[in-house]
């Protein structure tokens, strides 16, 4: 991964009067998206073309990414481009009001770019065209094949502003590629952006790989493979390419996750038929066994603070979701409704748990507190299971499979993305089929 | 008389076709015992009347007594044939979470190791993979082709 270097050289805004300004409220679903114009970003006629990309086009190409994002939030309505009657560039300097809000724009979004010297220099304003004023205003200097990350942090940018939460568009999305029949799958890791884009396979398919996780940092995953037969958790540095094994377990280690400061792994270690929890610390290499049961016990994650471990255990006899000390003492069972419950992940805000719920042959995927109060299924479906992060908890993502017919004929698997507040479920579009996704951090923080 | 004929052959294939079916209902009925599948279609075989895998109830990794037969069975060859080294490979079915099944295969096939170490079988000579969901024997989904595959299987090393 090229770092971004950005230089944030001006932010005319005063937030005195955030009050009196638009903003979207992100905690209930939206049914009323807020209608936003995305003026193509104006191109500076000094702008010369680099490497393969055309400059005449980036002015465009850069305010459809970021319609594109709002679309996908369920929570904006991009007007369509035909309506807009000022000019890009005269937009930006200062917009006619009432024209914008002629077409029924509460928000203006207007830009220029330059591309020169081996640099792209974009600048944005936010407007309030109710209001008549300027929300935001940044600039930012970057290589020009940067130019797709540029439109995500301008995402970002805005729906910060708008909503009072991170954004997470300038994210990306590791999964494991599916291809070839069911029974002989090839699965390859596979890493693209949060909106499909840039999509890198990561090995070649030889050995089968499954549930990639993202360190905090982004750097570094960890994921289980079936290199020589032998399944383990493995590290993956994305920059290097560099894989290499978990510690030194004389059996099978699965389910790994990384500890909120990246610093270790948590995981399971099935031994003599017995699976439990164990920590690496990925530095000193020093193994704790955290949970000692003959029961099942897997699908670890911290809470973000790391004090609390949530995971998966039959221990009651099905599967069902803990919660403990992460020093493994504390244990409490905390899903007592009908059905079964499983891959527990603890949102990045802390307070909730996402999981999957199996009940009378139908698989959800929920939400609740975590203590186990506030049950919420999101969505039903004949298979699905999985569900990530998004790195502000508003979204989930996860994957569904297909019913399929004799020989496996009409299976599927597929990325889907939800919003906790249980509406905006969408196809995430992926070049195979997909499975087991795991959502980054913001990569510019 | 002529349509007489043609409805007198409409009426066979009718009732050959509600008889075939009416046995293939049977058949795949008949191929399970609560949902453990106690069928061959699947079933291969370490040498003459020695099957190589054992099948489980949903979630469960407890042996049935015909598992336990075919442990036995299993358990008899690997004496006879004292340089052999198989390896036991535990299956889940498409009905469940990926990690727990690679748990729930792991212990299925740790079930299967045992009954044969119990047999006198040397724990050296047996090594135990999971593959959780990942490799179906019977790729449909249905109640079937899921008892089918929730399966563990001896398979030959050398």
């Amino acid at each position: 991964m090229k770092k971004i270097i950005i230089f944030f050289i001006y932010s005319l805004f005063s937030f005195e009067f955030a009050n009196a300004l638009i903003s979207v409220d992100i905690t209930r679903g939206n049914l009323d998206p807020l209608p936003i114009a995305v003026s193509p970003l104006h191109v500076d006629p000094k702008s010369v073309n680099y490497k393969d990309i055309k400059v005449k086009q980036l002015g465009e190409k850069i305010s459809k990414i970021v319609e594109t994002n709002f679309k996908n939030t369920g929570l904006f309505n991009p007007l369509k481009k035909d309506a807009f009657v000022q000019k890009p560039d005269i937009a930006h300097l200062k917009p006619r009001f009432e024209d914008w809000r002629l077409i029924k724009a509460q928000a203006l979004v207007t830009g220029k770019l330059l591309v020169k010297d081996e640099k792209l220099k974009v600048e944005f304003r936010l407007w309030d065209t109710t209001a008549s004023k300027e929300m935001i205003a940044l600039a930012f200097t970057t290589t020009p094949s940067n130019w797709r990350r540029v439109a995500h942090i301008i995402s970002d940018k805005i729906y910060e502003r708008l909503t009072g939460e991170e954004g997470y568009f300038d994210t990306r999305v590791i999964y494991v590629s599916e291809e070839g029949p069911k029974d002989r799958r090839i699965k390859k890791l596979a890493i693209m952006d949060q909106d499909g884009a840039n999509t890198k396979y990561l090995t070649l398919g030889n050995e089968l790989v499954l549930t990639p996780r993202f360190n905090p940092a982004n750097q570094l995953v960890t994921y289980l493979s079936y290199f020589r037969n032998l399944p383990r958790v493995y590290l993956l540095d994305i920059e290097t390419g560099m894989q290499e094994v978990v510690g030194n377990f004389p059996g099978m280690t699965f389910a790994p996750r990384f500890s909120p400061d990246g610093k270790k792994i948590i995981m399971s270690f099935a031994k003599d038929g017995n699976s439990d929890i164990y920590t690496m610390d990925l530095e000193s290499r020093i193994v704790e066994r955290i949970t000692e049961h003959s029961s099942i016990d897997t699908s670890p994650s911290f809470s973000p603070d790391g004090k609390f471990i949530c995971f998966n255990s039959d221990r009651s006899g099905l599967q069902q979701i803990y919660v403990m000390k992460s020093d493994g003492t504390n244990v409490k069972r905390i899903t007592f409704g009908k059905g079964l419950y499983g891959t527990p992940v603890w949102s990045p805000r802390g307070d909730l748990i996402a999981f999957t719920k199996v009940h009378k042959g139908r698989f959800y995927i929920g939400v609740m507190r975590t203590d186990g109060t506030g049950e919420r299924l999101l969505t039903e479906n004949f298979y699905q299971e999985a569900p990530s992060w998004s790195p502000n908890g508003r979204v989930l993502i996860f994957y569904r499979e297909t019913k399929s017919g004799e020989g496996g004929k009409g299976f599927t698997a597929k990325l889907w993305s939800i919003d906790i507040t249980g509406y905006n479920e969408r196809r995430i579009p992926t070049e195979t089929d997909a499975s087991d996704p795991s959502w980054s951090s913001l990569l510019s923080k | 008389m002529k349509f007489n004929m043609n409805l007198k052959t409409i009426l066979l294939v009718l009732f050959a076709s509600i008889a075939l079916s009416a046995c293939a209902a049977k058949k795949s009925t008949g191929d399970l015992e609560g949902d453990v599948y106690t069928g061959k279609d699947t079933v291969e075989y370490l040498a003459k009347g020695v099957p190589d895998r054992i099948f489980f109830a949903t979630n469960k990794s407890k042996l049935t007594t015909r598992s336990r037969d075919t442990l036995r069975k299993q358990a008899t060859y690997l004496r006879k044939n004292k340089d052999l080294n198989v390896t036991i490979e535990g299956h889940a079915d498409e009905r469940g979470t990926r990690e727990y099944n690679l748990a729930l295969g792991e212990r299925r096939a740790n079930a299967a190791k045992d009954y044969l170490m119990t047999y006198g079988i040397s724990g050296k000579r047996i090594s135990v993979i999971s593959y959780g969901k990942e490799r179906p024997v019977n790729t449909a989904s249905t109640p079937l082709a899921w008892s089918q595959n929730r399966r563990s299987v001896t398979v030959k090393v050398n």
